[in-house]
C-alpha cells in the first residue's frame, strides 16, 4: 500500500521553491530585515542605561550576532533547507526542538512586521497633521501588510530584488546623514561632548548597562533570517555564509554610525524616549532636506524589514506543513510563482490582527524574546552539531573558527539578555515560555502521531558519532 | 495628502487581497493537490549537499 502511493507520488511532477537567488539577495534579506532596528528601538537602550550604555550594548550584542552570524553560516552551509534554522534543529537537537525553533521564527517574524507595519503608521500619522483619524491609520498598515505579501505572493527575485533596492537607500541615508553633520568636526552640528558628560554617561550604573541589552538586541535583531533562502539560492555553501558575513559587517559599521549620530544630537532622556532616532536627528540638523531624506528612509527601511519578515515567517511555517509537523496543506507550492502561497496568505490576517490591537512596544518584546529563545538554542545546536558530526565527517560550506567560544559567548549573551527582559517584561517573558510549553505539549501528544518520521530526515549524511 | 493615501491604501489593500484570494481558488481548482505538495526536502542540487567528503 505505502510503495504503491510512493510510486503514485513519483509520478507527480514535482514543484519546488524556484532557485534563484545569489549572495546579494541574502545580503539584502539580511539587512533588510534588520536595518529598521538602527532607525527605531535600539534608543530604548539609552531610556534603560543611558547614551554610554547603548553604544556599549551596540558592541556586546554586535558580539551576540557575531557568533549568531558564524554559528549559522555553518550550520546552513550544510543543511541548505527552507525553513532555516528549523531544519537544523530538526537533523541535529530532534522533532520536538524543531516544531519549538519553527514557532520561533514564526513569531519573531510576524512580531518584527507588526512592528514595522505600526511604525510606518506611525511615522505617517506624525506627519499627517489634522483630520488623520484611526480609520487611515489602519489604512496604511491594511496596505503595508497586505501590499508586502501580494508582493511575496508573486515570487522570491522581485521581492528580493525591491528590497535590496530600498534597503541600500535606506543604509546610503545613514551615511549622507553622517557625512552632513560633518563628524571630523564636533561642534559645528555634534555636540556630544555636551550630551554625554561623566555625570550622564550611566545614570543608573551598570544594572542599566546589563537593563540595556534588552532593547540591545534590536541593533541587528533577524540577521540569521538570510537561512530561510537556503532552498531558494543558487549556491548555498557560497551565498549564505557571503551574504550574512557582509549583513554583519554592513550592519555593525551602520550602528555605529547610528550611535555616534544621534548621541552627538539628543539628550539621553529624549534619545531613550523617541520613536524616530534618524529621523530626529535629520530634523536637528535645521535642514528640510536632510529631515525629507530620514523620513523617507525610515519608511523604506520599515517596509524592507516587513517584506523580508514576510518572506521568513512564510517559508519557517511552510517547512512545518512539508514535514506534517503542521497539516500538509500548507506546504503548497505556487506552481507559477514557486512561492509558499497558502503560508504567506494564512499569516496576513494573523499580522492585521496583531497590528491592529498591539502597540508597538509590545510587538517589539515579542518579537525579541522568541529572537532570544532562538539564538539559545543556537549555542546548543552548533555543540551538538560539532559533537555528532565532527569536521571532516561532513562536507561543509562554511567552517566557523574559535569553537566553541562563539557558542559560549552566545550562550552568556543570552542569559543576560533574559535577565534584561525580566527586569522590563517579566510578565510577558513568562507568558510567553508558558505559551512555547503548552505548545509543545500539543505537538508532542498530539500533533506529532502525524508526522511520517522517516520521511522528515532529509541530508544524506552518516549516522552521527556515538549512535 | 496623507489622508488620500491612506484611503487608497485600503482599496488597494482589500484589491490585492481580493487577487490573491482568487489566484489561490484557480490554482487550486486546476492543478492537483498532490502536485501542489510535491516539493520534498532535499532535493537540491548544490555540490555541497552531496556530502562526499
Amino acid at each position: 500500500m505505502s510503495n504503491a502511493t510512493a510510486s503514485a507520488a513519483d509520478t507527480v511532477k514535482r514543484v519546488s521553491l524556484l532557485r534563484i537567488l545569489g549572495p546579494g539577495h541574502v545580503w539584502a534579506l539580511g539587512v533588510g530585515i534588520v536595518l529598521v532596528g538602527e532607525y527605531t528601538g535600539w534608543n530604548f537602550a539609552a531610556d534603560k542605561g543611558g547614551t554610554l550604555a547603548a553604544l556599549i550594548i551596540c558592541w556586546v550584542i554586535g558580539l551576540l550576532y557575531t557568533s549568531v552570524a558564524m554559528i549559522d553560516s555553518e550550520v546552513t552551509s550544510t543543511v541548505a533547507a527552507a525553513g532555516g534554522q528549523y531544519a537544523q534543529a530538526k537533523h541535529i537537537v530532534g522533532p520536538l526542538m524543531a516544531f519549538n525553533v519553527a514557532l520561533y521564527l514564526v513569531f519573531a517574524y510576524t512580531m518584527l512586521e507588526v512592528s514595522n507595519a505600526i511604525l510606518i503608521a506611525d511615522t505617517v500619522k506624525s506627519y499627517a497633521g489634522d483630520g488623520f483619524t484611526d480609520w487611515h491609520y489602519k489604512g496604511i498598515i491594511a496596505i503595508v501588510i497586505v501590499g508586502l505579501a501580494a508582493l511575496n505572493y508573486r515570487g522570491v527575485l522581485m521581492t528580493l530584488n525591491v528590497n535590496f533596492v530600498i534597503t541600500a537607500i535606506a543604509y546610503l541615508a545613514i551615511i549622507v546623514l553622517f557625512f552632513s553633520v560633518q563628524p571630523w568636526s564636533q561642534g559645528t552640528i555634534l555636540k556630544l561632548n555636551e550630551m554625554v558628560t561623566p555625570k550622564n554617561a550611566l545614570p543608573y550604573g551598570w544594572i542599566g548597562v546589563i537593563a540595556a541589552f534588552h532593547w540591545g538586541i534590536w541593533y541587528y535583531l533577524g540577521i540569521e533570517g538570510t537561512t530561510q533562502a537556503a532552498e531558494e539560492v543558487r549556491s548555498p555553501a557560497r551565498s549564505l555564509p557571503y551574504g550574512t558575513m557582509a549583513g554583519m559587517i554592513t550592519l555593525l559599521i551602520g550602528a555605529s554610525l547610528t550611535w555616534y549620530i544621534c548621541a552627538s544630537l539628543m539628550p539621553w532622556q529624549y534619545l531613550g524616549f523617541t520613536y524616530y532616532p534618524l529621523l530626529d536627528a535629520g530634523k536637528l540638523t535645521g535642514s528640510k532636506l536632510l529631515e525629507t531624506m530620514m523620513f523617507t528612509a525610515t519608511i523604506l527601511a520599515a517596509l524592507a524589514s516587513a517584506n523580508g519578515c514576510i518572506n521568513d515567517a512564510a517559508r519557517a511555517w511552510f517547512s512545518l506543513g512539508r514535514d506534517r509537523y503542521l497539516p500538509p496543506w500548507f506546504s503548497a507550492v505556487h506552481p507559477v510563482y514557486r512561492t509558499p502561497y497558502r503560508s504567506i496568505i494564512f499569516l496576513v490576517p494573523i499580522a492585521l490582527a496583531f497590528a491592529f490591537i498591539a502597540n508597538l512596544g509590545q510587538a517589539i518584546t515579542f518579537s525579541i524574546l522568541s529572537g532570544v529563545l532562538h539564538y539559545t538554542f543556537m549555542s546548543i545546536n552548533i555543540m551538538m552539531f560539532r559533537n555528532k558530526w565532527p569536521l571532516g565527517t561532513i562536507q561543509r560550506g562554511y567552517t566557523h573558527p574559535f569553537h566553541p567560544l562563539p557558542a559560549i559567548v552566545l550562550l552568556a549573551l543570552c542569559v543576560v539578555t533574559y535577565f534584561a527582559i525580566f527586569l522590563g517584561y517579566g510578565a510577558q517573558l513568562t507568558a510567553m515560555v508558558v505559551f512555547y510549553v503548552i505548545m509543545s505539549l500539543w505537538f508532542h501528544f498530539y500533533r506529532y502521531r502525524y508526522v511520517k518520521r522517516g520521511d522528515q530526515f532529509t541530508m544524506p549524511w552518516p549516522k552521527p558519532l556515538g549512535y | 495628502m496623507w489622508i488620500m493615501i491612506a484611503n487608497a491604501g485600503w482599496v488597494l489593500a482589500a484589491a490585492l487581497f481580493l487577487w490573491m484570494l482568487y489566484d489561490w481558488f484557480r490554482v487550486d481548482t486546476t492543478y492537483s493537490e498532490a502536485t501542489l505538495t510535491s516539493s520534498r526536502e532535499g532535493e537540491i542540487e548544490a555540490v555541497q549537499e552531496s556530502h562526499k567528503v
